[in-house]
């Protein structure tokens, strides 16, 4: 028996060696990642700061212009092959007047554009116009470059995870595998030693199968049997309890909207898209309007938003459907006329014996959309995260409570209730929001 | 033991050698079965590798596969606006004012909209504003999603674009104009300034043409005569709040006369305020709504009326005409007449009588009178049609001279009275157009069936009053392929504008002082008012021609429109047939009114039968040689003797869905557009089952449910005396009801807790309230046979009793007298007495509703606590807890509850409005459709205090007396129900229940209702 003890603790250290080891291994997977986002963009200067340069073409330019693309206005990539600076230079302090003096080209750019005009940026120097010029004079970054950024992005990372993590459990079974075979061989050698030593090993009296001696107690068979039958209606209503309960029910939706990407990565407020969310009943999904706001001038996502699942040429395909929705020629900038509602597929379905109002909430009680929708900002595709049923109503009106400073709704009624109470903090079950009428009409 | 008996199948037996014995025996049948009709060739039988075992193992799947199928849940849609305009928030209510006139009714609205889609009327209360909607507007909402309107034009029947209708009429214009044929447009009243400016540019273009205005319930004798005297023709506008005293011989002014809408100023002087309150005098011969309101009424034929008014101008202007009024009413008339001229400025005189002669006295009586409710300033403009015109017009189409009718909102093949007449000459007429909602009557035979919108659709201005100008503004894009009668005119008077911008063009030189923005916000505009200048006319001899007028031979026959249906325009609507008559408390009918004294002559009857249904008598109705088979008789109390009465409306059978089509039309008695009529009225066979949601005529003296007392004890007695509290036995010693109590109370004295106040002296019974609850409520229409099982959904009903005995006091007295069962005296005898209503009793409405009871019997014997209590007041009902025990509705004392004994919506055997989906937009998204099983009731407009509650939650602040409301308070234009929070002690509803009059219902029962009523005051 002590000798089986030593076997035991020889394979213990075997396991945990290489566990020890798997953990480093993949410590140093992760970190040969990192030199390479060092070396993304080498600056290729000419006369001006192309670092600086991006930064303010991103704060003045890049809501009509694009490097590679025509958006309100033309592409800017190697804008100074085709201008000279000087005409750069007033062109951008003001374009009005370099047109209303005849100048050919200038002319020219205005009716290319669908003469719209262009604010005029008196502001900018002729240094900081050095400075875009020189950012736009950058060559196309290279594709490998493209590939780091990727491989760095949030998203793909936490993928790289996963994929390390069925690594680990696949190692990890291997080893547990080895391990019974070699307990076995090391069974059969001690076996065999002991007998070529002769020591005698003592034979097993027969015994009844444990089985069989359980069926023959009656009383554990029927204990038993209550417990079973117990389980399986604690089952059975559990299931039953969850019909038409559609928690973590994540529909195909004719558009692949990502919040991940809208409210997570480029930080929307909710209730910019979801305004109704503040006076009305409904959240209320945007209306397409609202998405052009901005997918005027995003036509589409820049590389580092795709994901492996997800490419670029994916989220660019779905920024197209939004615009045969709502008519909009990309090329031309023009709205078409033709439009072809979203049927977007509804999430959230409250039965129509429920009365839910969200400005109630979100308006009135300050609630998170989170608190009741989840993590939307790192959902791909938005999912249903409550289980919205009565009993999780009915907890949250038993804990929150009720946010009354500077409503002078609440003024009068605060007063009386803290004082019946005593509380100075009153939940919503304490404001009357636990009776049926409040909800059900 | 065996037996040797031989058993014989058939005689065939004895015969050995029959080839039938022989086969019977092989085969068990003889001839063989065809079994290849049902399995098909054997070929293909055998060949194919189904086995039974297989075959059931396929049913035994799919029926597995099916059932799991069927538990995943239905996918929803979800599909926002491309561009959201940008005031609409989906989930928030937008309001549109918007002031309307359909021929018939008239008031200034607020229309609720919901995601573009109107569900709800409620009355505009900005300065300026003073029509409310009736029943029959509130009801409108739902004939704008009538199944059955005409949704495109018609030429001649056959589906047709505008174009070709435009260029059809064009051409017909230009015919007419060719060959020297009239062109003549029938419409209704306008009183559009913008529509009758267009009319007057179509006639200078084509100067054949003529406009003709036809109502089809005539005001014309009061037209007449006030146009005699004042040139213009227009109606007055009576402002009853100022009147002390009001006489109205035959004018229902609380129900349909001269529009109506007259209850809010009638109702201001109803409410006694520092001991005082009008004086309401009323004779006529059916029993009206204002018969009901009157402190005195006298039941008299229509003959009898007139000799009484030519009595009262008597005395009024101290003339003498010669009268020959029956002696029983001689007393009473002349103690009208006599209180009338003391009165002298604060009295006010009005009458129904359909005669010129008769309207000329009644305006001498109020110059004389110099009455403060009479002016002539700001006259009605919403009656001008002439009956002379119209007669005009059926004769100039038999002689042909007429080439092109246009007709808009008439249906004269429906209410002409001489349909057939007008038929037979309209085939004469080239071209006839008929603008309507419906194929209806007309449209069917007209030539063009143009497709008009409803107002809730269309752009335009009416000037109800003169001196008010109201627009009226589409609510939602047309649903269907309309086109307005306006637009149409303005196109084939070359005109390329639309009406919208005619308006807007024309209304600048109205609204002076305004902008249109300003004008289309608030829906009204308040002009100045040109004073009318009166021209001397002979009264006495009017008063003469009146005095000698005869009565008519036999029954004296009073057409009258009902608070239901009215003129009958929206016949199609199930709120509205469902409506039980404020009087006779019957719905989906119409029938013939009896005096008791007459029915009995006739032998006719009315039972309450063994299922609780109301039956009563046919008649056969005989006006000169126009026969109405099978009219149902209602024997009606308070109905002069000699009289009866038949309402208009019904009847109607074009674009009418089958369960509506019902009752008589009444308007082919309508002969020489005179509401009353000689006729002859004989018992036919059979009984016609009524759908009368009141079986119970009577108060059986008990006074405490409607409290009843007069101005002079009202005044002068210790509220105590006419406030009776009940007292209830407690220890054996009697205490007030209100001190002994069963349970504890809650405490409410925090956040709001309310209360709905109901005056009964201001009621008038109008069930506005009624249907303004049907919409807001989603209350589902049953159908007039489960009406007649008293299963019909009104949450909100008006009780309308009568008195036994002369006054509710005198039943009161009586009861109290009962000595024993037995004898003069007895109870058992007394009671079956006190069943029947009097002759001309005294009549009460009562509002009963979910008294919302502090102390709800219904909520202690809920088993699944689907009805429980809210601490602001409300009995709610959680309908998904429901199981339909219906404890609750057999323990409520009010018997308020009502059961869905089926699925009434999406379900064909009701097909009414909640069965399509058109229908189905006009339900209120915030209230939930009941399912069938639940029982349902008032919820006291929860979602509406709610709503309220919110949005001084999202503004941060207090809420102020007057923002509360529920549906019917909203809706009582009289000021009866008055809806808010007792817990601000400054609120009007507060106030009102620290009343001496008030009083809560059935109070001995100790339910402590948040329901309170006021004492009824009469001024006798």
């Amino acid at each position: 028996m002590k000798k089986v003890g030593n076997h035991n603790s020889i394979s213990r250290n075997l396991f945990f060696s290489l566990a020890v080891l798997l953990t480093f291994s993949l410590t140093s997977i992760a970190q040969t990642a990192a030199p390479a986002v060092a070396d993304a963009a080498a600056p290729v200067a000419s006369g001006g700061d192309p670092v600086k340069g991006k930064e303010i073409f991103n704060t003045n330019c890049a809501a009509c212009h694009k490097l590679d693309a025509k958006m309100t206005g033309p592409a800017l990539r190697n804008v100074s092959q085709r201008r000279e600076k000087a005409w750069i230079y007033k062109w951008v302090h003001n374009s009005s007047d370099l047109i209303k003096s005849g100048d050919a080209d200038a002319v020219k750019v205005f009716e290319e554009n669908n003469k719209i005009p262009m604010t005029p940026f008196p502001q900018l120097s002729e240094g900081d116009i050095d400075n875009i010029i020189a950012y736009t004079s950058e060559p196309v970054a290279a594709p490998v470059a493209a590939a780091v950024g990727t491989a760095a992005s949030p998203g793909t990372e936490a993928n790289a995870g996963g994929v390390s993590n069925d690594i680990i459990l696949g190692a990890l079974s291997l080893v547990m595998l080895m391990l019974i075979v070699m307990l076995f061989l090391v069974n059969n050698v001690l076996t065999k030693v002991a007998k070529a030593n002769g020591i005698s090993v003592a034979e097993k009296e027969p015994t009844i199968p444990v089985w069989k001696a359980f069926a023959k107690n009656q009383f554990l068979v029927l204990v038993t049997s209550i417990f079973l039958l117990l389980a399986s209606a604690f089952f059975v209503y559990g299931y039953l309890m969850q019909v038409g309960v559609d928690q973590n029910y994540e529909p195909i939706q004719p558009i692949h909207y990502s919040h991940r990407i809208h409210a997570g990565s480029n930080g929307i407020n909710c209730k910019y898209c979801h305004s109704a969310a503040r006076v009305s009943k409904n959240a209320g999904i945007p209306s397409l309007n609202v998405c052009m706001n901005c997918h005027k001038s995003i036509s589409e996502v820049s590389d580092t938003t795709a994901t492996p699942d997800h490419s670029k040429a994916f989220y660019d395909g779905e920024i197209q459907k939004l615009y045969t929705a709502v008519g909009w020629d990309k090329d031309n900038q023009k709205y078409t006329g033709k439009t072809q509602p979203v049927k977007w597929v509804r999430i959230h379905n409250l039965q129509s014996f429920v009365y839910f109002n969200h400005s109630q909430h979100v308006t009135v009680a300050g609630v998170e959309c989170q608190t009741c929708h989840g993590p939307v900002q790192t959902y791909e595709i938005q999912k249903q995260f409550a289980p919205l049923t009565m009993g999780w109503c009915i907890d949250c009106h038993r804990k929150t409570d009720v946010k009354m400073e500077g409503n002078e709704y609440y003024t009068k009624i605060h007063e009386e209730l803290s004082r019946k109470y005593g509380v100075d903090k009153l939940t919503a079950a304490q404001m009357g929001g636990l009776e049926c009428g409040k909800c059900h009409y | 033991m065996s037996s040797n008996k031989k058993y014989w199948k058939s005689v065939e037996e004895l015969n050995g050698n029959s080839s039938i014995v022989e086969a019977l025996r092989n085969n068990e049948f003889v001839e063989e079965i065809p079994t290849d009709e049902f399995l098909g060739d054997k070929s293909s039988l055998s060949s194919s590798s189904t086995t039974r075992r297989d075959f059931l193992k396929y049913v035994g799947f799919s029926t597995a596969a099916a059932s799991l199928a069927a538990c995943e849940g239905p996918v929803h849609k979800s599909i926002p606006y491309v561009i959201q305009p940008e005031q609409i928030i989906p989930g928030v209510a937008d309001y549109y004012a918007t002031s309307v006139f359909d021929g018939f009714d008239f008031a200034n609205l607020l229309v609720k909209t919901r995601e573009g889609r109107p569900i709800k009327i409620d009355n505009n209360t900005i300065t300026g504003a003073k029509f409310a909607a009736n029943a029959r507007i509130h009801a409108s909402i739902l004939s704008l999603y009538d199944s059955m309107r005409l949704k495109e034009p018609k030429i001649t029947g056959k589906a047709a674009t505008w174009s070709d209708v435009d260029s059809k009429v064009k051409t017909s214009i230009a015919e007419a104009k060719a060959k020297g044929g009239q062109v003549v447009l029938l419409t209704n009243t306008l009183a559009s300034p913008s529509t009758e400016k267009l009319i007057a540019e179509f006639i200078t273009l084509n100067p054949n043409s003529k406009h003709v205005v036809y109502d089809a319930v005539s005001e014309s004798a009061a037209l007449d005569a006030f146009e005699t005297v004042y040139g213009e023709r227009a109606l007055v506008d009576y402002d009853f709040s100022k009147a002390s005293l009001i006489v109205s011989v035959g004018a229902d002014f609380l129900g349909d006369w001269q529009g109506g809408s007259y209850d809010k100023g009638y109702a201001q002087g109803r409410i006694p305020k520092n001991g005082k309150m009008s004086r309401h005098f009323q004779l006529e011969a059916n029993m009206t709504l204002s018969g009901a309101a009157a402190d005195k009424r006298v039941p008299m034929s229509t003959a009898n009326q007139k000799q009484a008014l030519v009595k009262i101008y008597n005395v009024i202007t101290n003339s003498s005409v010669a009268v020959s009024l029956d002696k029983e009413f001689d007393a009473e008339v002349t103690k009208v007449a006599q209180q009338l001229k003391a009165a002298g400025s604060k009295g006010v005189l009005v009458s129904g009588i359909q005669d010129k002669n008769a309207q000329l006295l009644v305006l001498a009586i109020n110059q004389t009178l110099a009455s403060e409710s009479f002016s002539t300033l700001g006259t009605r403009q919403i009656r001008k049609g002439s009956n002379e015109k119209v007669a005009q017009l059926i004769n100039d189409m038999k002689a042909g001279s007429v080439h092109t009718l246009i007709m808009s909102g008439v249906n004269p093949v429906y209410t002409l009275p001489n349909s057939k007449e007008f038929t037979d000459a309209l085939k004469k007429v080239h071209t006839s157009v008929s603008f309507s909602l419906k194929e209806d009557e007309t449209a069917s035979v007209a030539t063009i069936a143009a497709a008009a919108p409803h107002y809730l659709e269309s752009w335009g201005d009416v000037s109800i009053t003169k001196g008010t100008y109201g627009l009226t503004q589409p609510t939602i894009r047309p649903l269907f392929n309309t086109k307005q009668f306006q637009d149409a005119l303005l196109s084939w008077n070359g005109s390329a504008a639309t009406f919208y911008d005619y308006i807007k063009a024309n209304s600048a030189g109205i609204i002076s002082g305004s902008t249109w923005n300003k004008v289309l916000h608030d829906g009204i505009y308040v002009g100045a008012i040109a004073s009318a200048s009166s021209s001397t006319v002979n009264y006495g001899a009017a008063a003469s021609l009146l005095a000698q007028s005869k009565g008519v031979e036999g029954l004296e026959l009073v057409l009258y429109t009902k608070t239901g249906l009215g003129d009958g325009q929206q016949a199609n609507n199930p709120w509205l047939q469902e409506f039980p008559d404020p009087i006779t408390r019957v719905s989906w009918d119409n029938y013939v009114t009896v005096s008791r004294a007459d029915a009995d002559k006739l032998a006719m009857t009315n039972e309450i039968v063994a299922n609780g249904g109301l039956d009563g008598s046919y008649a056969t109705l005989t006006v000169g040689d126009i026969k109405l088979e099978k009219v149902p008789v209602i024997i009606q109390p308070g109905q002069a003797k000699g009289t009866i009465g038949l309402a208009l409306g019904y009847g109607k059978k074009a674009a009418l869905k089958e369960e509506m089509q019902v009752g008589v039309n009444a308007y082919s008695l309508y002969k020489g557009f005179n509401n009353v009529q000689s006729a002859k009225l004989t018992k036919s066979s059979g009984s016609h089952e009524f759908a009368c949601v009141q079986g119970q005529k009577t108060l059986m003296g008990r006074g405490d449910i409607i409290k009843e007392t007069t101005l002079e004890i009202f005044n002068t007695k210790d509220a105590k005396e006419w406030n009776e509290v009940p007292m209830v036995s407690l220890d054996h010693k009697e205490v007030e009801a209100t001190t002994v109590d069963l349970w504890t109370s809650f405490d409410r004295s925090v956040g709001h807790h309310f209360n709905l106040s109901i005056d009964l002296n201001a009621c008038t019974g109008c069930g506005a309230c009624v249907i303004a609850c049907h919409a807001e409520n989603n209350v589902p229409v049953v159908g007039k046979s489960e009406v007649r099982r008293s299963r019909d959904m009104h949450w909100l009903r008006i009780d309308r009793y009568y008195s036994s005995e002369d006054t509710f006091a005198g039943d009161n007295k009586k009861k109290e007298e009962f000595e024993g069962l037995f004898g003069k005296k007895g109870s058992l005898g007394g009671f079956g007495e006190m069943e029947k209503a009097a002759d001309n009793p005294q009549v009460s409405f009562q509002p009963v509703m979910c008294q919302h009871c502090n102390h709800a019997p219904c909520e202690t014997v809920c088993p699944v606590a689907a009805t429980s209590h809210g601490r602001q007041g409300q009995n709610q009902m959680a309908y998904n807890r429901c199981v339909g025990t219906r404890y609750c509705a057999n323990n409520c004392p009010y018997k308020v509850r009502r059961f869905n004994w089926f699925l009434y919506n999406k379900n064909s055997e009701f097909d009414y409005h909640m069965n399509d989906d058109l229908g189905r937009m006009v339900l209120n998204p915030d209230v939930n459709v009941r399912s069938r099983g639940v029982m349902e009731k008032c919820s006291m407009c929860i979602q509406m205090t709610q709503a309220t509650i919110l949005r001084a939650k999202n503004e941060g602040r207090a809420i102020v007396d007057g923002e509360f409301q529920t549906a019917c308070s909203n809706a009582c234009s009289s000021g009866a129900m008055v809806f808010g929070d007792v817990n601000d002690k400054e609120s009007h509803v507060a106030k009102l229940g620290e009343d001496d009059r008030m009083y809560h219902l059935l109070e001995h029962v100790g339910t402590k209702p948040n329901v309170i009523y006021h004492v009824k005051v009469r001024n006798t």
